[in-house]
């Protein structure tokens, strides 16, 4: 009886046939969900850092300390790419192809900087992944974080790529540019919690 | 990822060829049978594993496998029957074969993601098979604790993580394919608390898998780390901490007790009303019970780490939230109890398994219990107590659900009828099995046999011999399992659309359904179990008298 109270009989109205024939475009939302899982390890990760800090006397340690210029730098490298990868939608959703192309290489470049930054930080620190703890959790983060970085170039080099026919991205289809967009605030989303993380909060 | 492919009637065949089967092909219903199909051969893998270890145990001497062969049998054992056994087959099986056929759509919202995640298990099978040929396999457990997982086997240990890994993708990938395809493609007509209650299961099951699963990839990175490029993250005498690889790993480990029985429950909620003829006892509050154990679910990890120097508020902390857990998980199994009161009950094969898991659970639940209390767990932990708790509620609870729900749409995924009375005796040699086997390992382990031994003191060889010959049954008890499945499939009776007059979607196409499901979608014209519920009586008294 309890479950007829609970589920009652709907009754037929129409047919439900049009708004199913096209297969749904939802990959935004399911990129969206998966960046979710995604941060999730970026948390692990973060929570390993925070855990092997708050038991430490000394962390960074004296001979591992992190130097702050180029992190800088590249920080506001890679956020202010950010916004200029919002140019590049903003374009494309105002039928600007040329506008898409224009701001998606200059975010490409940027991103190209932000890693070729770190690329030369980690050879100019004076320690490698093993010296200590801490240097194990700082190329690990940075690292794994430089991987996703990379991923975030390469779908934007992708949808450069895919911009060469004229046709391809219009006002009404974007989901590409898009959904690279959305990974790559991601991208800087996760870097402002690891700068602040590693690089500001151990200088208190 | 263009949909043009998988659009009603173009660019494929009428019917998939048994080749099909073998390729990256996007149709759900073809991916859900690779999961099944894949799952029951690691199942045997598993079994056989597990028989060898029994055998060793049927005496207290080491004296039929090496030490090395046990500890990589009881390593895989484990991961096998959890990563490739009952995970891909209740969630990858069972929920990519029916969610787009229980709520009205051709397919899932990202049918090339869905081949994809299927594709990454057979590989991390084959690793972890191939490890015995390599340095004979990771020997430290399928928790794999540094640092026991950092001395031993390094290689066969390496690639152990990467299957997990590989796994753990293949669960993450199909969780968002799962939330994304129940949240936005539903028929029109389908309201949230429309839906089959399997839906709902899969949906705490999926954001369950969505935010523990990565934590687990990142415990696996760091361990691979530790293990190949000289970090020491888990390594104490250079500054690291084992515990914190034990927080990271239950953090998804025991939200995966979860991932393998919340399918299992929402199999439960349907096969329970079809073959009672009586509508399900509470809808709603099985709906949400699963969502509230997902949500309590991950928060009680700790309960893993009472002995491992875990400070007194949490272990206060994380009993009560263990405790938690026990009220939506009682509130479902009063509620199928319900269901089945005054019901006109058919014994059928799958309803059998139904009520066997009823049972089963029940006893593994209440163990469950006694081990998430802190100073009974002290005293138990590391026994075969708790061997056996989780052995009650994985075997009588999940694969029980397994069998259930195999009995019950193998007609509809086939085409063809099982055959009753093979598998009644499946049934009969399932059941028995299984209290003989497990039972005794409580007694054991209150009697402070420890678990994870090939030796033992010879006061506890009765109660072994009693487990072994338990464990001989259930691996015989497959064997009219297997013969009916594969015969039926061949050459069993032809099943109609609906061979158990069930209400759910699913059951108004062909057996098997046509590619893209269905000719024309089908709309609602009732609730999901509204059996014995006649929408032309003239009131509602005549209307609720069961048919």
């Amino acid at each position: 009886m309890q479950g007829t109270v609970d589920s009652t009989p709907v009754v037929v109205t129409g047919h439900a046939v049009a708004a199913h024939e096209e297969h749904q475009d939802l990959r935004v939302l399911g990129l969206i969900t998966f960046l979710c899982s995604e941060f999730l390890m970026f948390a692990g990760f973060f929570a390993v850092f925070l855990v092997f800090w708050g038991s430490k006397a000394e962390w960074p340690p004296k001979e591992t300390e992190v130097e702050l210029l180029l992190p800088a730098v590249n920080t506001l490298i890679l956020v202010s790419s950010s916004l200029v990868i919002n140019l590049g939608t903003k374009a494309i959703k105002k039928n600007d192809l040329a506008g898409l192309r224009r701001w998606f290489g200059i975010t490409a470049a940027m991103g190209a900087i932000f890693l070729a930054g770190q690329v030369y930080e980690y050879m100019h620190l004076g320690y490698g992944l093993k010296t200590n703890l801490f240097s194990n959790c700082f190329y690990l983060l940075t690292g794994f974080h430089g991987l996703h970085v990379f991923i975030g170039l390469v779908l934007i080099l992708g949808v450069l790529w895919r911009s060469r026919r004229a046709d391809h991205y219009s006002d009404m289809t974007h989901t590409g540019p898009e959904m690279a967009e959305i990974y790559w605030h991601f991208v800087d989303v996760v870097w402002i919690v690891l700068f602040s993380l590693i690089y500001l909060l151990t200088l208190l | 990822m263009t949909p043009s492919g998988i659009q009603g009637g173009h660019g494929h065949p009428d019917k998939w060829k048994w080749y099909d089967y073998f390729t990256f092909n996007v149709d759900h219903k073809v991916i859900g049978i690779q999961y099944l199909v894949t799952s029951f051969l690691f199942y045997l893998v598993g079994g056989f594993m597990a028989v060898l270890m029994r055998t060793e145990l049927a005496t207290p001497d080491s004296d039929f496998l090496t030490p090395e062969l046990y500890n990589a049998f009881l390593t895989n054992h484990g991961t096998i029957m959890i990563f490739l056994w009952i995970v891909p087959a209740a969630i990858g099986g069972f929920g990519n074969y029916l969610i787009p056929l229980m709520i009205g759509a051709r397919d899932m919202a990202f049918p090339k993601l869905n081949a994809l995640a299927f594709w990454l298990n057979p590989p991390a099978g084959a690793l972890l098979v191939g490890s015995f040929f390599v340095g004979g396999g990771a020997q430290s457990g399928w928790t794999s604790y540094p640092p026991l997982s950092e001395i031993t086997a390094n290689l066969p240990q390496t690639l152990w993580c990467l299957a997990i890994i590989m796994v753990g993708s293949s669960s993450i990938l199909g969780s968002v394919n799962f939330l994304v395809t129940i949240w936005k493609m539903r028929v029109p007509s389908m309201a949230w608390d429309q839906m089959p209650l399997f839906c709902w299961a899969m949906v705490a099951t999926s954001l369950l898998a969505l935010f523990a699963t990565p934590v687990l990839a990142a415990a696996m990175v760091l361990l691979l780390f530790d293990i190949n490029f000289g970090t020491s993250f888990f390594k104490p005498d250079a500054g690291g901490n084992v515990v914190v690889y034990q927080h990271l790993f239950w953090f998804y480990s025991h939200p995966a007790v979860y991932l393998m029985i919340l399918p299992i429950f929402g199999i439960m909620s349907e096969v329970i009303p079809v073959h009672a003829r009586k509508p399900i006892f509470g809808y709603k509050a099985i709906a949400y019970s699963s969502m509230a154990i997902c949500l309590v679910g991950l928060f009680v990890w700790v309960h893993h780490m009472f002995t491992s120097g875990t400070a007194p508020w949490m272990r206060i902390f994380f009993t009560i939230s263990t405790l938690i857990v026990a009220v939506p998980t009682g509130v479902k199994i009063f509620s199928w109890v319900a269901t089945l009161w005054g019901g006109k009950i058919r014994y059928t094969t799958a309803m059998l398994f139904a009520v066997g898991l009823l049972s089963m659970f029940v006893f593994g639940g209440l163990s469950g219990v006694t081990l998430g209390a802190a100073p009974f767990d002290i005293h138990v932990h590391d026994t075969y107590y708790v061997v056996g708790h989780f052995h009650y509620v994985l075997f009588g609870g999940s694969v029980f659900g397994i069998y259930a729900g195999i009995y019950h749409w193998f007609p509809k995924m086939t085409g063809r009828m099982l055959n009753e009375p093979l598998g009644k005796v499946h049934f009969v040699l399932t059941f028995i099995g299984t209290i003989l086997t497990f039972t005794p390992m409580h007694s054991l382990g209150m009697q402070g046999m420890p678990r994870r031994v090939a030796m033992y003191d010879p006061q506890f060889t009765s109660l072994n011999q009693l487990v072994t010959v338990g464990s001989y049954i259930l691996a015989v008890s497959v064997i009219p399992f297997y013969i009916n499945v594969i015969w039926s499939w061949m050459a069993g009776q032809k099943a109609e659309p609906n061979p158990w007059n069930a209400l759910t979607l699913e059951w108004t196409t062909d057996s098997p359904p046509i590619i893209e499901n269905w000719e024309v979608l089908p709309v609602l014209t009732h609730g999901p179990y509204d059996y014995g519920f006649d929408p032309t009586a003239e009131d509602a008294e005549e209307a609720l008298v069961p048919k």
